[in-house]
């Protein structure tokens, strides 16, 4: 009796969870099955007519894998970097000065709300936004021209620093109140018992912050770091919208997935599901690199402790 | 077992469809059983794909059957109690064509009101569509509409344009476009004392005739023209081969190409040229179209002083005039065709008629519009109708110079390619222009980017 009645809830159980494993199968599985499928295949259109698919073995793989690749990658990367180093330097900053039961700042309910906002705005609405600000005869410039700063309009968008300077401006904008609220949860999880031994035994907040705070979140920063730098792999519509998808000047801000979307747009199903498959390595390596590297210093620190006891 | 899981889903997804590849590699081959329209009654929704609403505008003006269109402008009723449907995507950036191409692929599988009935292109990639291999847009002849008889009075090169290398036309339009030099009178009175069309005519006859007077407007602190891409379509679209040839895989850049890189840049290091206006359709080239710009003038077809001009226009009605400019080129164009496995047949013989045949129905989308409308008889009593004039020209009657300019243009270098070659050669050698690379770079990634948009491209061929 006992019996049957256990079988039966776990039944009931995965049928509850079936809804999701029926549609990741059908609309997530199976497409990725037929990317890598198709990337072993020459299929495309020329104009109305479809070619392919043949089968052609490694072409696609070899084709994709020409020194763009990596110029493309290395975009990506500086794109990504720039706009991460200040995020996460400033969202430290923002999380600790909220959490700091000393500064009391008030109306922070209303700052977290604030600093998320601009979260909620597309990233497409956000970068035609910038595109209008910062053109040549946009406001900033005529900002600037009538504070009497510059003589003629600056061109933001015409040398390769500026252009990812503003991409990397957006994403900042975009992405620093979201790591605020997830740190300041992370630093909220510290029990206060600590701060408050540190503060007795004598410690100042500069102190408290790099001894106490950042080893203790350390597990959220890595999370923070993981999910930033896929997404990070992933740049597409700020810089797309912002150069009207050619990444100019020069391919300066040209990154893998706006590359995929010029294959798909052709569309050409071989040489973009290479470029997908190889995307998905890459992403996968850098997890497992970025994982590795976080356990094995967390398997380090106590020992470290020990000898420093 | 594994590999019959495998295939089980191959299979499924094949069926359902639902991935990225899915859908039925198929061109609109109906035309292959002889039927070109669907059989039975007439369909009581017409879907129209177009990138503006400027078709749905020349059909309001002009078929007779139309009774009102809804506030958001996608569907037309007609008083026979039939739907217009119009489907608009934004030409740029190919987005139009990509759109319209998913839907004729499902055109086969799609019920009779979903499926497309007309739909428009333009001369960069009209070739595509007419192509006789894709039998894609229906013969004229198929829908009952003669081109010897019922085009007679079409300006010529808009027929061959309009038709398949088998000289089957399948598509019709209701407009040429010749370009004209447009320039602001005010400017004009300030730099060289005058603003009649015939002198300035004089200044800007040939090229190296423009860029001295484009010195001398310098000096009173005005550009010539807003962009290097406004100069594009004179060099371009007479240009003396096709982008590529029928049945190649192979570009070959034009020398007309490389002399408009280069004039571009002479233009631009003398400072001719508003070097922070890049490109056209752009934000920044709207606002040269405005009485604060300093821009002299556009090479503009009919529609572009209509369509683009005007609405930029902030100030009196008035104050810009046209004349011929250094070259006579045409640009652009709308053509119309009846989509293979239409239910409309006879909506859409009715409205590609109205607006593309009917003398009467054309000279009133001139006169209302400012079109440069295809009627060879009527443009030319319109040219010498002294007492037309338009009144955003001051009073100028722009067909006075259209007409000729018309009568000269031939166009027989179109390829399915142009439309990705002219904005992409464009924007790789913007960067060259602004100075971000070396000649060789920008024709580098031109390659590149040519062959990313068209996988069929093997190889690119500069001119010596």
């Amino acid at each position: 009796m006992k019996k049957t009645k256990s079988i039966s809830r776990a039944k009931w159980g995965y049928i509850c969870i079936l809804p999701f494993f029926v549609t990741y199968f059908i609309f997530s599985f199976l497409p990725l099955v037929d990317t890598i499928r198709y990337s072993f295949y020459e299929y495309y259109r020329s104009g109305i007519r479809t070619i392919g698919p043949n089968f052609v073995g490694f072409d696609n793989y070899i084709s994709v894998m020409g020194p763009d690749f990596f110029t493309y990658l290395k975009n990506t990367f500086i794109l990504w970097i720039i706009g991460f180093v200040p995020q996460i330097v400033i969202a430290l900053l923002l999380a600790s000065w909220f959490v700091d039961a000393r500064l009391k700042i008030r109306g922070e309910q209303f700052f977290k709300v604030v600093i998320y906002l601009p979260n909620l705005i597309m990233a497409s609405a956000f970068a035609m936004l910038f595109f209008t600000l910062f053109s040549t005869s946009g406001p900033v410039n005529s900002i600037l021209t009538n504070l009497g700063l510059v003589n003629g309009p600056i061109d933001f968008m015409g040398t390769p620093t500026g252009t990812r300077l503003l991409v990397a401006l957006m994403n900042f904008l975009m992405w620093f109140g979201n790591t605020t609220i997830m740190l300041m949860a992370a630093i909220m999880g510290i029990s206060q018992d600590v701060f408050e031994a540190a503060s007795i035994d004598g410690c100042n907040p500069r102190q408290t912050f790099f001894h106490i705070t950042l080893p203790l979140i350390r597990p959220i920063l890595t999370y923070t770091l993981i999910t930033s730098l896929i997404g990070g792999l992933q740049m597409f519509d700020v810089p797309q919208i912002l150069t009207n998808g050619q990444g100019n000047p020069n391919r300066t801000s040209y990154t893998l997935i706006m590359w995929l979307n010029n294959l798909l747009r052709a569309p050409d199903y071989g040489r973009a599901g290479a470029l997908s498959v190889y995307l998905f390595v890459v992403s996968g390596i850098l997890c497992i690199f970025v994982y590795k590297m976080v356990n094995r210093d967390d398997e380090k620190k106590p020992s470290r402790r020990l000898k420093r006891n | 077992m594994k590999k019959r899981v495998v295939s089980l889903a191959l299979a499924l997804s094949m069926v359902a469809g639902l991935t990225a590849c899915g859908g039925n590699p198929e061109g609109g081959n109906a035309g292959a059983n002889g039927g070109y329209v669907a059989e039975g009654e007439e369909g009581k929704v017409i879907n129209i794909y177009c990138w503006n609403d400027e078709f749905r505008t020349r059909v309001e003006a002009v078929y007779d059957k139309v009774d009102h269109t809804s506030e958001d402008g996608t569907i037309t009723y007609l008083t026979d109690g039939a739907e217009i449907h119009w489907t608009i995507n934004p030409n740029q950036d190919g987005v139009y064509q990509k759109k319209l191409d998913e839907a004729l692929l499902n055109q086969g599988s799609a019920a009779a009101d979903d499926k497309i009935d007309m739909f428009l292109s333009e001369t960069d990639y009209v070739v595509k569509y007419t192509d006789a291999e894709a039998d894609i847009a229906i013969p004229l002849t198929e829908l009952g509409i003669d081109p010897e008889k019922d085009l007679a009075d079409q300006y010529d090169f808009t027929k061959t344009v309009a038709s398949d290398a088998n000289g089957v036309q399948r598509g019709s339009t209701w407009q040429a476009c010749p370009c004209l030099f447009v320039y602001r009178r005010d400017i004009a009175l300030d730099t060289f004392g005058t603003d009649d069309p015939d002198e300035i005519h004089a200044l800007c006859s040939d090229w190296d005739k423009m860029k001295s007077a484009g010195e001398e407007l310098k000096a009173k602190g005005y550009y010539t023209f807003a962009t290097y891409a406004d100069t594009f379509r004179a060099y371009g679209n007479s240009i003396s081969a096709p982008w590529v040839e029928e049945g190649s895989t192979e570009i070959n850049v034009d020398p007309q190409i490389i002399n408009w890189i280069n004039d571009s840049k002479e233009w631009l290091d003398a400072g001719l040229i508003d070097s922070n206006i890049k490109g056209q359709w752009t934000d920044d080239w709207n606002k040269s179209m405005s009485s604060e710009s300093k821009v002299f003038g556009f090479l503009l077809p009919a529609w572009g002083i209509d369509f683009v001009l005007n609405p930029n226009w902030d100030g009196e009605a008035g104050a810009w005039a046209v004349t011929d400019g250094p070259q006579a080129f045409n640009w652009g164009g709308s053509f119309v065709h009846g989509c293979v496995g239409t239910d409309n047949a006879e909506h859409v013989k009715e409205i590609m008629l109205a607006v593309t045949a009917d003398k009467e129905n054309l000279m009133q989308i001139t006169k209302d519009y400012l079109d440069f409308t295809n009627t060879q008889s009527g443009m030319e009593e319109i040219a010498n109708d002294e007492s037309f004039g338009a009144e955003f020209l001051g009073g100028e009657n722009p067909f006075k110079y259209f007409q000729p300019a018309a009568s000269s243009i031939q166009m027989t270098t179109l390829s399915p390619y142009d439309q990705g070659c002219v904005e992409l050669i464009q924007s790789s050698f913007g960067d060259y222009f602004q100075g971000q690379v070396d000649f060789d770079t920008a024709k580098a990634n031109f390659e590149r980017a040519i062959k990313e948009r068209y996988p069929e491209i093997t190889a690119v061929n500069w001119p010596e």
